[in-house]
């Protein structure tokens, strides 16, 4: 076994509804949906997050997406225009949850390990071109 | 070509007030396009049109939408592009005034029809609502409205397709609603074109996700989308999405050729999560659409099919979007530099409260978070880095008490000559004071809402 962090396994957005956040996480690998499901319980998620959410942690599965949504109740400090929080809105609770670390096999550590980071060399004041014969229709 | 096969064309132009504004051009301009819906409305704005229009009551809707109607006005006309947005926030009849003398501007004049839904504005009609025993209860609370009635700004019922149907089928090319649902707007063009039964729920709630999928712009199309961000080409000219959309629902996600940004699986799957709640039961005023029956497949280079979606009868009910005065905050920061910057920025945070303390101010709450430390991710970002080079402070601070926030706005700048060395960054000046603006959600019987709402559609 060895450990890894979330982000390497999935990719994630968040948004709020008043004092809740949400946060959709999704594996990059199909292959790895049920370890997600099985990792990723409410208890689990309730204890990462630990005083940051004081209400309860709601958990619904989308198959079809290979996700997982979470509702993070009392987790914005009132929300909205109450909340004098940086992240009022709940925008990086995404990445917040992508902290985790979990233990995966090995065969799945070695898989997925820096998925989720800009790889080493990566210069963000190069453009990234638009790719050629990128046209709607051609199902290529 | 048979009725089966036709594309509907349906892209997004605005996924907020304040947008890319030149998105909306490079839609109408960067390829073929049957309508443009355009999103302007989030959980607060309404409060703050209202604002605007009590200080002047030709304002209360998105402003710039008028100037970017007029870039617009002569391409959109000449293509047979129409336009869907609920841009007209609590002054839909201002804006459509304005919108048909921004197409005499541009030229348009006798060739373009601007449609006005109105009826969604609750506020006039609150307290007849309230005595015929329409509590508006706080969704999550249980609370009656009656509890916060004196300080209501803004109250609109949320409402659907039907009268942008209704406006559509009397010829507009413009519609400007208030408080429609953001996914109304892309599908309400789905319900006119292909002549759907409201009654078909499938058909109906493969436009709601098709409408969730636009209404926050370029964030399905590779916006604010994580998976491999660093290699998502050109976002400096990114392709706001465009839905295909065709008789059976089913849909395809793309944008126009040459443009910047990303359709694909992941891109597309993030939007869809964003702002979820049961996906089971995602609840619009037309129809219950089912989340997790959505299935994508990539049929192309940024091209997303989305097919199989399963409706229920929507409810009988219509959310409300209430928005109250509570308090004031504001918020200030200050720059703390190397050495020990996190120590020099906590010491300062001690003294600020001590004179708060002295000068007997009252808070309800005063949050101090460190900027390059935790500020997002609390204590999951771990143990401080070695070394700070510099943290920010930032103080915010909030108050029924608006003296106790205008006193508070004065006590941050004088730390830089009084506090802890190393400190910069005050350029911005004193904090501004603003007024809270609280969210009330609750629901409200549909046949309270629907008689009063009506369609006016004139020449421009």
């Amino acid at each position: 076994m060895a450990t890894i962090q979330l982000v390497d396994l999935a990719h994630a957005r968040s948004g709020d509804k008043g004092d809740t956040a949400n946060v959709g996480v999704l594996v990059y690998d199909p292959r790895d949906y049920d370890l997600l499901r099985e990792t990723l319980t409410v208890e689990r998620v309730k204890a990462h997050f630990g005083e940051r959410v004081k209400g309860e942690v709601e958990r619904f599965e989308l198959p079809n997406l290979n996700a997982l949504n979470f509702l993070l109740h009392g987790a914005l400090g009132g929300g909205g225009t109450v909340s004098l929080m940086t992240d009022a809105q709940g925008k990086v609770f995404s990445t917040a949850l992508l902290r985790m670390e979990v233990e995966v096999s090995d065969e799945v550590a070695e898989r997925v390990r820096g998925r989720g980071r800009v790889p080493a060399g990566f210069d963000p004041s190069v453009p990234v071109p638009v790719r050629e014969g990128s046209v709607p229709g051609s199902g290529a | 070509m048979t009725d089966d096969e036709r594309i509907l064309r349906i892209g997004s132009g605005q996924g907020f007030w304040g947008d890319d504004l030149d998105a909306p051009v490079r839609q109408v301009e960067g390829g073929p396009l049957d309508y443009l819906m355009m999103d302007y409305l989030a959980e607060v704005t309404m409060s703050i049109m209202q604002k605007q229009r009590g200080r002047d009551p030709e304002a209360g809707y998105a402003r710039d939408f008028i100037p970017l109607m007029e870039r617009i006005f002569p391409t959109i006309v000449e293509k047979g592009v129409r336009v869907i947005t609920n841009a007209g926030g609590v002054n839909p009849d201002g804006c459509g005034e304005a919108l048909v003398e921004a197409g005499r501007r541009a030229g348009v004049q006798g060739r373009a029809r601007v449609g006005v839904v109105r009826g969604d504005d609750l506020m006039d009609r609150l307290d007849d609502l309230m005595a015929e025993g329409h509590e508006l209860r706080h969704m999550e609370t249980g609370e009656p409205l009656a509890k916060i009635r004196d300080r209501v700004e803004s109250a609109n019922a949320y409402i659907g397709a039907t009268p942008i149907v209704k406006a559509l089928e009397q010829g507009a090319d413009v519609i400007v609603t208030g408080r429609s649902t953001d996914t109304a707007l892309t599908y309400a063009p789905m319900i006119h074109e292909f002549g759907w039964d409201p009654e078909d729920h499938d058909r109906v709630a493969h436009g709601v996700v098709a409408g969730h999928i636009n209404e926050c712009g370029a964030q399905a199309s590779g916006g604010n989308a994580l998976a491999d961000w660093w290699t998502i080409p050109s976002m400096e000219t990114v392709g706001f999405p465009i839905v295909e959309a065709r008789p059976d629902g089913s849909f395809t996600v793309t944008k126009h050729p040459g443009t910047g940004g990303r359709v694909d699986f992941r891109t597309v799957a993030e939007q869809i999560l964003y702002e979820m709640g049961d996906p089971s039961e995602y609840i619009t005023p037309d129809v219950v659409a089912d989340f997790t029956s959505i299935r994508l497949e990539e049929e192309g280079p940024d091209r997303v099919r989305v097919h199989g979606i399963r409706g229920g009868p929507a409810t009988d009910f219509l959310k409300v979007s209430i928005a109250y005065s509570d308090g004031w905050k504001a918020t200030g920061t200050l720059v703390y530099a190397w050495p020990d910057a996190p120590a020099k920025a906590r010491a300062a945070e001690r003294i600020l409260r001590a004179r708060m303390d002295r000068l007997g101010l009252r808070f309800d709450e005063v949050r101090v978070e460190l900027v390059g430390w935790g500020s997002t991710h609390g204590h999951l970002a771990g143990p401080p880095p070695a070394d700070h080079p510099e943290v920010e402070l930032r103080v915010a601070v909030r108050s029924q008490d608006r003296e106790s926030v205008e006193r508070f706005s004065r006590e941050l700048a004088p730390l830089v000559l009084t506090g802890p060395p190393s400190v910069t960054g005050f350029a911005g000046g004193r904090p501004r004071v603003q007024q809270i603006m609280a969210y009330w959600p609750a629901l409200l019987r549909k046949e309270a809402v629907q008689p009063n709402l009506t369609v006016d559609v004139r020449e421009v």
